[in-house]
C-alpha cells in the first residue's frame, strides 16, 4: 500500500509540472497588444521560411499556422468554434465550399487595397473573402506507359469510355477529397444533364475510386516516381508534372508525366478574417502580406498552385513542365451548393454501390 | 489521481461535443431515428465482425513467438522483443503502400488485405503483453503436470490456457479495441467500400459536419467498448498462477530447438518483411541505391517549416514526455486494478474506444478558453498521445501486479526489511519486465501516434508521422524518399528506446 502512496505522489508532481508548463505555453501574451497572429489552414499549405520570416520582421507579429485535415474539415472545424474561433485568418476556402462559410457567419468583411493588382478574373471577390491563389484539376498521365504500350493518351474526358483505356484511371471519392470533388465538377460542366451515365460508362469501363489525392497518386497511378501503382491515368493537378522535375532523385529534361488540358477544373483559394478574432488588425496585415508580390511570387514553389496578382513570374521549372489551362471549367457557386448532396448521394450510388 | 486526469482531458470534453450535437434550443434531441438505421446496423455488424476476426487471429499469429520469447533465453532475444514493437509506430498509410506492393492483385482492398494489416499492427500487443506474463509463470507446474502422466495436449489445455486467462484476455482486449476502431486501416487498404463505426463517424462529423449522427454513432460506439471492456474485466479476474522471481529461462535444446528458433524466425521474417521493403525503398535514388534521402534530412524543404531532423527531436521530446504522463497516471491506476477497484480499469480504457475525431473537436470546445486554452498549446500533443498510451501502461502492469505473489513483500517486512527496501528489492524486480513492456509500448504508442497529433500539432512543431504524412501529400520522388527515410528513422528509435527501457530496468532488477 505504501509503494501506491509514493507513485501516487510522483504522478502527481509530474502532472503538476505538466499542468503548469501547459498553462505557461498557453497564457503567453495573454494581455497588451497581441505579439502573434495566427492562420488555420488545411494540410496542403506550405510557406518558405524566408517569406514567413519576412512578414514577421514587417509586421512584428510571430505568424502561427495551425493545419489539419483537407479544405473541408478545416471549414468545419471553424464552423464548431465559429465566434470562437482558433485563429484569426482562415485561408484555404475554394469556391465549392464558399456558400457555407458565408452562410455561416464566420468571417468578417474585409477588401484589402492589394486587390487592385490582381488579375481581372479575381479582383471583385465576395466581401467576406480575399482570393490568395488558383489551382487547376486535370488529368494527368503517364507518359512512358502510353510510349510503351503504343497507345495515344487520352486528349478529352469523352475519350475516357472508350474500349482502350479500360482500366486505366483511378479518381478520388468526391465525397471525401477536394480534387475528387472538383473532377465531378468538371463532368457536370462538360455533360450537364448526361454526367451521370458519363459516369455509368467510366465505372463499366474499369475506373477505380479510392478515398484521397495520397492513395490515388502515390499508390495507384504508375507515373509517380517510386509508386508501386499500375493505373497511367489519375486525377491531379495541373502543376503534378513540374513537381515530378523539381522533386525528381535526378535532373530531368522532361516530365515523366504530363496533364490534360480539356476538363481541368479551377479551384480559387480564398482567405478571410475570422469573426471573433482576438487580433483583427494582424488578421488584416497578414492577408494584406498574402496579396504581396512576395507571397505570391512563394506560391508557386511552395503549394504548386498559382499566383493570382498581375505580372508576377511563375519559376522556370513551371514555365517549362506545368500546365497552365486557357479556359478552365468553373461552376458558379450557388448552382454547386444547390445540388453539392444530391450530385454525391447519386455518384455515390454509379461509381460505389 | 488518474480518474481526475480522464475527468479533465476525456469526459470534460467528449460532454463539450456531446452536448453540442445532442442538445437543441436546451432540451435534449436523442438520435433514436440514426441508431436503429438500417445502415447503421450494417456497419456495426460489419464492425464487430471484422474486429472478432482480426483479434482471434492476431492472437494465433502472436501465441508461438510469446511463447518462444517468455519460455527461453537465446542470443538476440531483447532485440527480437524490441522488433517486434516496430509495426505498432508505423504510419498507416506507408504500410499500406507497401502492403500493396506486396501482396498479390485480388488481394489489395478486400477484407483479407484488412485482416491482415491488423495482425500486422496488433501482433507486438499479443507477444508483449501475453509474454511478459509467461515469462513470470513458474515452470516447474508444467515439470509436474508431465511427470503427474499429463500428455502435451493436455497440459496445454487444462494447464497453459488457465494460467495465461487474464493475460489473453487483457491482450485480446486491446487488439479488439484496436481493430474495433481502427481506421487508416479500413479507409486506405479497404477502399472506399467497407466502412466502421470509427470511419463513419468520421466522414459524418469532420466531412458532412452532421454532429448529431456522428454523436449517435459515437455513443453506439462507446457503449460496445464499454461492454467489452466490462466482459474483458471479468475474465481477467480470475486470477492467474503464482509467480516467482529469479529464475533463469533455460536455453532450448534438442527438438525444442528447431521449434524455438523455427518460430522465432519465421515470425520475425514476416514482421519485417514490409518493414525491409520500406528501407529499400529509402535507400533507392534514381535507378541506383544511396544515403541521399537520409543526408537530405537535414535540409529545408517546402514540405515543412522545420528540417526533417527538427520533427525527429519534437517526436523524441513529445513521446517521452507522453510516456512519462501515461506511467504516471497508469501506474497507480493499474494498482488500484491490481487491489481490485472496480471500474478503474474499464475508465481508463475507455480513451482508446472513443471517437478521435469526436474527441479531437472536444478538445475545440473544452479548451478554448482560460485558465486551461490548451487548444492553442505545444502541450496538447503530448497530452493528447498520453491519453491513447495510458491503456497500454495499465494493460501490461496490471495482470503482473495482480498475480505477484503478497506473501513476499510481507515475508521480507517480517525479515526486518525497510518499507523503502521492501520496494527497491522486492516489489520492483518483480515488476521489471512489465514495467519495461508498459514503458516502451508507451512510448511507441505515443511516438507513432497519428490521428490526433496531426489534429493538435502546431506547423513549426511536427512530430514525424506528421512530417511524413506532409512529403506523402506533395508529388515527387525526392518527396518519398524523404517520407521513407523518416519512417526508416522511426523503426530505429523505437527499436533503441525499446532495447534501452529493457537494460535500465533489468539492471535495475539486479
Amino acid at each position: 500500500m505504501r509503494s501506491v502512496a509514493v507513485w501516487c505522489k510522483v504522478a502527481l508532481a509530474v502532472t503538476g509540472a505538466v499542468t503548469a508548463a501547459a498553462f505557461a505555453a498557453g497564457c503567453g501574451g495573454g494581455s497588451g497588444a497581441p505579439k502573434e497572429v495566427v492562420l488555420v489552414t488545411h494540410d496542403s499549405f506550405a510557406i518558405s521560411k524566408a517569406v514567413k520570416a519576412a512578414f514577421e520582421r514587417e509586421s512584428g507579429l510571430r505568424l502561427r499556422i495551425l493545419q489539419g485535415g483537407d479544405a473541408n474539415e478545416m471549414l468545419n472545424r471553424a464552423l464548431l468554434t465559429a465566434g470562437d474561433p482558433q485563429g484569426d485568418v482562415i485561408f484555404g476556402i475554394d469556391d465549392s465550399i464558399l456558400s457555407r462559410a458565408l452562410d455561416g457567419n464566420l468571417l468578417e468583411e474585409y477588401r484589402s487595397l492589394g486587390l487592385s493588382a490582381l488579375q481581372p478574373d479575381f479582383s471583385s471577390p465576395d466581401p467576406h473573402v480575399t482570393p490568395i491563389d488558383h489551382g487547376e484539376v486535370c488529368l494527368n498521365y503517364d507518359r512512358a506507359w502510353f510510349a510503351s504500350h503504343r497507345i495515344p493518351p487520352p486528349r478529352t474526358l469523352a475519350d475516357l469510355v472508350q474500349a482502350r483505356y479500360r482500366n486505366l484511371l483511378v479518381v478520388e471519392n468526391p465525397a471525401t477529397s477536394s480534387p475528387g470533388l472538383a473532377f465531378l465538377l468538371a463532368t457536370v460542366a462538360t455533360f450537364g444533364d448526361r454526367w451521370q451515365a458519363y459516369w455509368r460508362a467510366l465505372r463499366a469501363n474499369g475506373v477505380l475510386a479510392v478515398d484521397g489525392w495520397e492513395e490515388a497518386y502515390t499508390q495507384e497511378f504508375s507515373g509517380a516516381a517510386g509508386s508501386p501503382g499500375k493505373r497511367p491515368i489519375v486525377v491531379s493537378y495541373a502543376s503534378s508534372p513540374a513537381a515530378e522535375v523539381i522533386f525528381a532523385s535526378k535532373p530531368l529534361s522532361t516530365a515523366p508525366t504530363a496533364a490534360v488540358e480539356d476538363g481541368c477544373y479551377r479551384q480559387v483559394e480564398y482567405a478571410g478574417v475570422l469573426d471573433g478574432a482576438r487580433n483583427e488588425k494582424g488578421a488584416k496585415e497578414l492577408i494584406d502580406f498574402m496579396l504581396s508580390r512576395r507571397f505570391q511570387a512563394d506560391v508557386p514553389g511552395s503549394m504548386f498552385v498559382y499566383p493570382v496578382r498581375q505580372g508576377v513570374p511563375l519559376p522556370e521549372q513551371f514555365v517549362k513542365h506545368a500546365l497552365v489551362p486557357e479556359d478552365p471549367l468553373s461552376l458558379p457557386a450557388d448552382e454547386i451548393d444547390a445540388n453539392r448532396d444530391r450530385w454525391l448521394a447519386a455518384w455515390t450510388d454509379i461509381v460505389v454501390r | 489521481m488518474p480518474l481526475a486526469f480522464l475527468a479533465v482531458f476525456f469526459a470534460w470534453p467528449l460532454g463539450a461535443i456531446l452536448h453540442r450535437s445532442l442538445v437543441v434550443d436546451g432540451s435534449l434531441d436523442l438520435p433514436f431515428d440514426v441508431l436503429t438505421a438500417s445502415s447503421t446496423r450494417e456497419i456495426a455488424w460489419f464492425t464487430f465482425w471484422q474486429a472478432t476476426a482480426s483479434t482471434v487471429l492476431t492472437l494465433l499469429a502472436g501465441l508461438p513467438l510469446a511463447w518462444a520469447l517468455a519460455r527461453f533465453s537465446f542470443r538476440g532475444r531483447s532485440l527480437v522483443e524490441a522488433l517486434v514493437l516496430v509495426p505498432f509506430v508505423l504510419p498507416t498509410i506507408v504500410v499500406a503502400t507497401a502492403f500493396l506492393a506486396l501482396l498479390p492483385d485480388g488481394v489489395e482492398r478486400s477484407i483479407w488485405a484488412i485482416l491482415l494489416a491488423h495482425v500486422f499492427f496488433n501482433v507486438a500487443v499479443v507477444v508483449r503483453v501475453v509474454g511478459a506474463f509467461w515469462a513470470g509463470l513458474d515452470e516447474r507446474l508444467w515439470d509436474a503436470a508431465a511427470t503427474l502422466g499429463a500428455g502435451p495436449g493436455q497440459r496445454q489445455l487444462r494447464l497453459t490456457f488457465p494460467l495465461l486467462a487474464p493475460a489473453l484476455a487483457s491482450a485480446a482486449s486491446i487488439v479488439f479495441l484496436f481493430c474495433f476502431t481502427s481506421f487508416g486501416v479500413i479507409v486506405v487498404l479497404g477502399g472506399i467500400r467497407y466502412s466502421t463505426l470509427e470511419t463513419e463517424i468520421y466522414n459524418q462529423a469532420a466531412r458532412f459536419f452532421d454532429l448529431r449522427t456522428a454523436a449517435a454513432l459515437a455513443l453506439l460506439q462507446l457503449a460496445a467498448v464499454a461492454a467489452v471492456v466490462v466482459v474483458s474485466g471479468r475474465l481477467e479476474r480470475r486470477l492467474g498462477g503464482a509467480r516467482r522471481p529469479g529464475r533463469p529461462t533455460p536455453r532450448p535444446t534438442g527438438r525444442r530447438r528447431f521449434a524455438v528458433y523455427g518460430i522465432v524466425l519465421t515470425s520475425v521474417a514476416l514482421l519485417l518483411l514490409a518493414p525491409i521493403a520500406l528501407v529499400l525503398r529509402s535507400l533507392r535514388v534514381g535507378d541506383g541505391y544511396g544515403l541521399d534521402h537520409f543526408a537530405s534530412l537535414f535540409d529545408e524543404t517546402p514540405a515543412l517549416l522545420v528540417t526533417p531532423w527538427h520533427a525527429v527531436l519534437n517526436s523524441l521530446l513529445f513521446a517521452t514526455a507522453a510516456a512519462v504522463i501515461a506511467l504516471a497516471v497508469g501506474i497507480p491506476a493499474a494498482f488500484a486494478v491490481a487491489r481490485g477497484t472496480r471500474g478503474v480499469d474499464a475508465l481508463l480504457m475507455l480513451p482508446l474506444g472513443a471517437s478521435a475525431v469526436m474527441l479531437g473537436f472536444g478538445f475545440l470546445l473544452a479548451f478554448a478558453d482560460p485558465p486551461l486554452d490548451l487548444r492553442s498549446s505545444v502541450a496538447i500533443v503530448p497530452l493528447a498521445q498520453a491519453l491513447v498510451a495510458t491503456p497500454f501502461v495499465v494493460r501490461s502492469l496490471a495482470p503482473a501486479l495482480r498475480a505477484r505473489d503478497p506473501r513476499l513483500p510481507d515475508a521480507a517486512a517480517v525479515l526486518g526489511a525497510s518499507p523503502g527496501r521492501v520496494r527497491r528489492e522486492v516489489e520492483l524486480p518483480l515488476l521489471a519486465r512489465p514495467l519495461a513492456v508498459a514503458a516502451a509500448l508507451a512510448f511507441a504508442v505515443a511516438v507513432g501516434e497519428f490521428g490526433a497529433t496531426v489534429f493538435v500539432a502546431q506547423a513549426d512543431r511536427p512530430t514525424v508521422p506528421v512530417a511524413i504524412f506532409r512529403f506523402l501529400g506533395r508529388p515527387g520522388a525526392d518527396n518519398v524518399g524523404s517520407a521513407m527515410a523518416l519512417c526508416v528513422v522511426l523503426m530505429a528509435l523505437v527499436t533503441v528506446v525499446a532495447l534501452v527501457s529493457q537494460r535500465v530496468l533489468a539492471r535495475g532488477s539486479r
